[in-house]
């Protein structure tokens, strides 16, 4: 008993590394070498967390895969062994069907997979052009250098969900201000509050309207959910909140960082400038979506029966991590994984995640990036950094990863 | 080969109609339908791609 209070064991609490881990400020793109390391000894390690917990982190993809594909790992927050959010600001609550279970979860996603099928995107590709377009002739009436998330990066997402939604034009302004509030980190916990609060009474009174003159817009078919009897207007309106903020902060990060990525490839950014191939494009979509890891503090779950998996078994009542950014690094699965080369086939690539949360959203947001990487470096040859990459504020702690800013001049 | 879809599991992600759209096609849900059976050659490609990428793993290619 002496010894034990006096000799604390070699394998003592200190042993097991802290999640997330700092990033090496040599490459902002890069995962924190620390990562990179567990990964090479292991495909699955204990971290411990903020709050003192030690859930599973999995860093190969072939794992990541097939725990993200398995029934018996929950995505509801309130399963026990759920890891914690990687911060203990005060989160949002439960964001609608992402954070539950089949059957319910398979149940409210299918209401609203119809507007994100293949081809109704594609029908949406004009529309988000003519955005994307307006926001170039914009920057190139206004003052040069401009601050690209603020001017273009983050209206993007915000003017595409508006019109998928059905939110009228003359109340673009009040929805984009709000939504802008909501997703920026340098806003107080009051202001994001109230803006999140403006937006759902937004949401819910536009839902009303529909619901009494219902239009051709997925506002309309959700509001019908309501009038059928499958949806109270509350989960209603937290359905319409969730698209909502699911695509603001990634496809506007992407934007950004992919920008800012590509201006310190000159090389790969002339490939994209000077191509007319759509296919590349689509290509090239895929391998910075590999390459950028937005959502770098993984996916989070619980898993509800033991599961054995790469070595270890992982029992009833523990969390994982699967860290998506170091799966899409795995060099088992991407020869040279550290390289951005647009050329390489990415496609296989888990930033969507896996399994049946994969995004939802993810045949619109390769669109929309489809459009502004096929676009803005023709239309703004000239365009680049108006500050040193040192000056840079990357997002390191937010839960979507980032810059806070991105200085450009032409 | 043969291509089998489980559309009860599909979760509408639209990889598969990427991957290989002269096989798979989706419903006004955004469901997965499976266009052709039997595929010739020059397909199978990407429906191994499809069958690869499928978040729900609710397609195979089964040998006849
Ligand atoms: S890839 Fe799989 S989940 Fe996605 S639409 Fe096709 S069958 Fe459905």
């Amino acid at each position: 008993m002496a010894d034990i209070l006096t000799d604390p064991a070699p394998e003592a609490p200190d042993a097991v590394p802290e999640f997330p881990m700092p990033r090496e400020s040599r490459c902002p793109f890069d995962p924190p070498p620390a990562l990179k390391d567990l990964q090479a000894q292991a495909p699955l390690t204990k971290v411990r967390l903020w709050d003192g917990s030690e859930p599973w982190l999995v860093t190969r993809y072939a794992e990541q895969r097939a725990l993200l594909g398995d029934a018996r790992v929950s995505a509801d927050t309130d399963s026990p062994g759920y890891p914690t959010k990687a911060s203990p600001d005060a989160g949002e609550g439960k964001l609608s069907f992402i954070m539950m279970d089949d059957p319910e979860h398979a149940r409210l996603r299918r209401m609203v997979t119809a507007p994100f099928a293949v081809k109704k995107v594609e029908a949406l590709r004009p529309a988000v052009q003519r955005i994307v377009d307006g926001l170039i002739d914009d920057m190139l009436a206004g003052p040069s250098p401009v601050d690209l998330v603020d001017v273009f990066a983050l209206p993007i997402p915000s003017l595409v969900i508006c019109e998928l939604l059905g939110v009228p034009y003359e109340e673009h302004d009040f929805f984009q201000e709000h939504t802008k509030t909501m997703v920026r980190t340098t806003a107080t916990p009051e202001e994001r509050g109230k803006a999140s609060r403006d937006v759902a009474g937004y949401l819910a009174g536009l839902l009303g309207k529909r619901l009494a003159e219902p239009k051709d817009d997925l506002l309309s078919s959700i509001a019908g959910r309501i009038a059928a009897g499958e949806l109270t207007h509350q989960q209603a309106t937290e359905m319409g909140l969730l698209l909502l903020i699911a695509g603001h902060e990634t496809t506007a990060n992407m934007i950004a960082l992919g920008t800012l990525a590509l201006l310190q490839n000159p090389g790969q950014l002339a490939l994209l400038r000077e191509t007319d191939d759509p296919e590349f494009v689509a290509g090239a979509v895929e391998e910075l979506l590999r390459y950028l890891h937005i959502t770098h503090l993984g996916r989070r779950r619980a898993v509800t029966e033991d599961i054995e998996i790469g070595g270890q078994v992982i029992k009833a009542g523990e969390g994982v991590i699967m860290v998506n950014e170091i799966g899409n690094r795995d060099p088992e699965v991407f020869a040279d994984p550290d390289r951005l080369d647009l050329t390489r086939d990415a496609r296989r690539h888990v930033a969507f995640g896996f399994g049946v949360h994969q995004c939802l959203g993810q045949p619109l947001a390769r669109m929309e990036l489809q459009v502004v990487y096929g676009t803005l470096y023709k239309r703004i040859p000239t365009l680049k950094p108006a500050a040193p990459l040192q000056d840079v504020r990357f997002k390191s702690d937010a839960f979507i990863y980032g810059v806070h800013a991105l200085p450009v001049s032409w | 080969m043969k291509v089998e879809l489980e559309a009860d599991k599909c979760v509408a992600s639209g990889q598969c109609v990427l991957a290989a759209m002269d096989v798979f096609d989706q419903d006004d849900d955004g469901i997965a339908i499976l266009l052709d059976e039997q595929p010739a050659a020059e397909h199978l490609d990407g429906v191994r791609e499809a069958v690869a990428i499928c978040p729900a793993a609710a397609i195979r290619l089964v040998d006849q």
